[in-house]
């Protein structure tokens, strides 16, 4: 077994292993934490598509996170209100039904990506990551000003959404459905790296004119590795809304997208378990530098910086080396 | 709605635009000669405003506190480009936005350290407080005109150093050819550190001289530091021009837009929602019109680049 | 003359005052060799930019397969038959070598928005490409990182990718840059059974190989063709002579 692989094994050993340990202990608190650790993962392994596969440094991801948020915030609003989201020419109710606030939620956030995708691929570089940034930012400001739901304050969801036949108030029952989601996404985004499609994003990456030169256009790959990485953080949002049961602009926010990539970065870009490793590392950082200062973010940065500067690979970059994907 | 107070209004966002492009004009010339990213830049703008809010606690002078302003943000700036910066410059965009990211956190929470969580105030001097008549019986604040004025006169200055210097030389130079500069004996190390330092030194005073209309506080620049990205990607990158015709533009417009739009849908609707499509639309306004340069233009007005 | 696969008419690109392309025609007919050849600065690159698709002319046309082109882009151009070589290798240099002859097969294919197989696991890519590495002597080397190859094995994938494309006519930019004497032949003896494939513009600077390999000479010199012929006429002729060669004649 390669030795990316086992670490792989052992992070997704680990991340099922201390939540039920954790249950075991009667620790809700760490489940809860781990239970971050699996949706921001899964928010990482969304930006990872663009960022590590396509080579698109999108740093407006947290509209597509805030998008899947205020999916399941609305939805869920209208249900506890019993105040149906429109009658006309159709009647459209809320909904508490997991399963449809992340059809929802992929949905809003697909199309939302189509639009900030086609428009922001237009350009490349340092252009690309300014454009999706403002774009962020504009959901940002949108929601602060929308007021039906919520506006600044944000919108509260009293009881979590449902799962047939689960009990999500339960949170080692809530923790292992974002566990089989984020599991069943890597294993998708296994696939798609090794797919048709993933080869040639890979190579738009490295080479546009390569691509162009063989006949693919690589804004059409772009523009769809794109919107299915934000399809990804768009349903992680909505069960990052229902974690917290609460959405509000803050998940909107440039911090937002910042901390997305930082998961990925902290990991070890274009890796597959690297926004698992980021996202773990980063809550573990949170709780135990939190703990210690108030200002644990000056550390944050400062292990950053060297990240960035002296360790390029990141967590599973230094640990698996580097090694060649044969086929 | 009146003429007096559309013809305030956009001296509003005239005064809001000049301010935008003290700040831009640093970021694009940063990403001009050295095709730099810099995250950070919203953070020497805060450094600008503490440092003035500092010094006109302990002095009360605000002429004081503009220099301080510009001489925190500009030691800062020659600061970070030394130890960070310059190891980014042959990276790629990636590690430049992480590394300034990184920065961003640690000057935030430094300053927070500092200074404390709650924001501070700097007042405007007592010269320049209330309004003034302008020709036409408007009353407008004499500060803010004042604002609009250093803001052109900066602009001024700046072409005139671009175009007219050795320095200005040396940066259009490095812009188009960083090996033919380095060619003709130019220290291009030291060139980059004075062209950032120069840029980091406006973002302070821009940050000093909004702080005394808004409150000075952690994470004021970042705001700023995206309104200026889409100056920059309205105007194109490493354009003065283009960053001057950006800022005003996006100023006049998001300033206009907060107050005609809801005006106008009141004609078309009934005025509650009027006000909410109205204001969000409002919020929504300059990156509608940064999509549509974008459509039309994608190198921005003023750019060649993509 | 056989039928023109490639022509060009009348193209013109300027930069600012500099034209970079002057009235220029071409064709590239049924299995011939055509050698563009010129000072540096001569134009070549720009033209050749203009035919593949990375550049759009000022005015003129570029015909392919009697189908106007000139509107088209890159991609489109490669998918209708046209495969270009670069002078500086353009490959997914993180990829093996296998990936990119089968980036080719693929873009060749046309299903590109397959999210579920595994692409190496596609026989048909996989057969096109192996096939083609074989052909250019590089399936030993199937498995390497590109990034790995020696300049010459970048300039023979080149060649191989080009090849999964089933092209209709090359357009080669250097292709023996760089590449000494052993690798110059070999390559040399290549393209001249290719041209029976499909005819090849070649743009090269090694003149051995160019009166070795070419059916006809185009010289371009600031922007213009001075002169078309066979290899006789070009060395025979005066103005390339001249202007060429350097030489007073």
């Amino acid at each position: 077994m390669r030795r990316e692989s086992l670490i792989n094994v052992l992070l997704a050993a680990g991340l099922l292993g201390f939540p039920l340990w954790a249950y075991v202990m009667n620790e809700p608190f760490l489940i809860t934490l781990s239970t971050r650790v699996a949706i921001l993962a899964l928010a990482g392994v969304g930006l990872n598509i663009a960022l590590g596969l396509g080579g698109l440094v999108s740093l407006g991801h947290a509209a597509f996170f805030g998008i899947g948020g205020y999916a399941m915030g609305i939805l869920a609003s209208h249900a506890q209100s019993y105040a149906p989201l429109m009658e006309s020419p159709f009647l459209i109710e809320g909904t508490k039904s997991m399963p449809i606030i992340w059809l929802v939620a992929i949905i809003a956030s697909g199309l939302a990506a189509l639009m900030i995708g086609g428009l922001s691929l237009r350009t490349s570089g340092v252009y690309f990551i300014m454009i999706t940034l403002a774009f962020g930012q504009m959901f940002f400001y949108f929601s602060i000003s929308w007021p039906a739901y919520g506006g600044e304050d944000g919108l509260s969801i009293y009881v979590r959404n449902g799962f047939p036949g689960l009990n999500t108030l339960d949170p080692i029952q809530f923790f292992l459905i974002c566990y089989v989601l984020l599991v069943a996404v890597l294993f998708f985004a296994n696939r798609l790296a090794q797919s048709p499609f993933g080869l040639a994003l890979n190579a738009a990456r490295q080479n546009a004119m390569r691509v162009e030169t063989v006949g693919i256009t690589p804004y059409q790959l772009r523009l769809t590795g794109f919107v299915i990485s934000g399809m990804i953080t768009g349903l992680a949002g909505a069960l990052f809304a229902d974690l917290n049961r609460f959405v509000s602009p803050s998940m909107f926010s440039w911090q937002t997208s910042g901390e997305i990539m930082i998961f990925v970065i902290l990991g070890g870009t274009a890796r597959l378990f690297g926004p698992v490793a980021g996202a773990a590392v980063f809550i573990a950082l949170e709780h135990i530098l939190g703990g210690l200062s108030e200002f644990w973010h000056i550390y944050l940065g400062v292990l950053l910086l060297g990240i960035v500067l002296f360790a390029r690979g990141g967590i599973i970059g230094t640990l698996a080396g580097h090694e060649v994907r044969h086929d | 709605m009146s003429l007096i107070l559309l013809i305030e209004q956009i001296l509003n966002g005239l005064q809001f635009g000049v301010m935008l492009f003290l700040t831009a004009a640093g970021l694009t010339l940063v990403f001009g000669v050295m095709g730099l990213i810099n995250l950070a830049h919203g953070s020497l703008f805060m450094i600008g405003a503490f440092a003035a809010a500092a010094t006109a606690a302990a002095t009360g002078n605000f002429a004081l506190a503009l220099m301080a302003s510009m001489a925190a943000a500009a030691a800062a700036g020659a600061l970070i480009e030394v130890c960070v910066i310059r190891r980014l410059y042959d990276r790629d965009h990636l590690d430049q936005v992480l590394a300034t990211f990184a920065l961003i956190l640690i000057f935030s929470e430094g300053t927070r350290w500092m200074f404390g969580s709650f924001p501070l105030y700097l007042n405007i001097p007592e010269m320049l407080s209330g309004p003034i008549a302008l020709p036409g019986g408007i009353q407008y604040p004499l500060y803010r005109l004042t604002l609009i004025a250093i803001g052109l006169i900066i602009a001024l200055g700046l072409f005139l150093l671009i175009s007219r210097t050795r320095l200005g030389i040396q940066i259009r130079a490095g812009e188009s050819d960083r090996e033919m500069i380095a060619a003709l004996g130019v220290d291009i190390t030291r060139l980059y550190t004075i062209v950032f330092a120069l840029g980091a030194a406006l973002a302070g005073l821009a940050g000093a001289l909004i702080g005394a209309i808004q409150s000075v506080q952690v994470g004021m620049g970042e705001p700023v530091l995206i309104l200026a990205f889409v100056v920059i990607v309205i105007g194109g990158i490493g354009s003065i021009k283009g960053a001057l015709i950006g800022s005003l533009l996006v100023g006049v417009t998001n300033t206009l837009g907060a107050v005609l739009l809801p005006a106008t849908f009141k004609l078309i609707m009934e005025p509650a929602t009027a006000a909410t499509v109205g204001s969000s639309l409002a919020s929504m306004l300059i990156y509608i019109l940064m999509a549509i340069v974008l459509i039309v233009k994608p190198t921005g007005l003023f750019g060649v680049r993509v | 003359m056989t039928k023109a696969i490639l022509s060009v008419r009348d193209l013109c690109k300027s930069f600012g005052a500099l034209k970079a392309t002057d009235h220029v025609n071409l064709d590239l007919c049924t299995g011939e060799i055509h050698a563009l050849i010129g000072p540096n600065g001569a134009g070549k690159s720009t033209l050749i930019q203009q035919i593949a698709g990375g550049m759009a002319p000022d005015s003129g046309s570029v015909h392919f397969l009697g189908q106007d082109v000139t509107q088209l882009s890159t991609p489109k151009r490669a998918q209708l038959g046209l495969a270009r070589t670069f002078q500086i290798s353009a490959l997914a240099m993180e990829d093996t070598v296998l990936q990119n002859a089968m980036l080719g097969a693929l873009g060749a294919q046309g299903h590109v928005f397959r999210f579920f197989g595994a692409a190496s696991k596609d026989r048909a890519l996989r057969e096109v490409a192996k096939t083609m590495l074989e052909r250019v002597g590089l399936a030993d080397m199937a498995g390497a990182r590109t990034s790995d190859l020696s300049h010459g094995q970048r300039r023979q994938l080149e060649v191989a990718v080009a090849l999964t494309l089933k092209p209709r006519a090359f357009v080669m930019d250097e292709p023996m840059a760089g590449l000494g004497a052993e690798g110059s032949a070999r390559l040399t003896e290549f393209l001249s059974d290719l041209r029976q494939e499909a005819p090849i513009l070649l743009v090269e600077h090694d003149m051995d190989a160019v009166f070795a390999l070419a059916d006809r000479i185009s010289v371009l010199v600031y922007g213009q063709i001075i002169a078309t012929g066979s290899v006789a006429d070009i060395r025979a002729h005066p103005d390339v002579r001249r202007a060429y060669l350097g030489e007073d004649a």
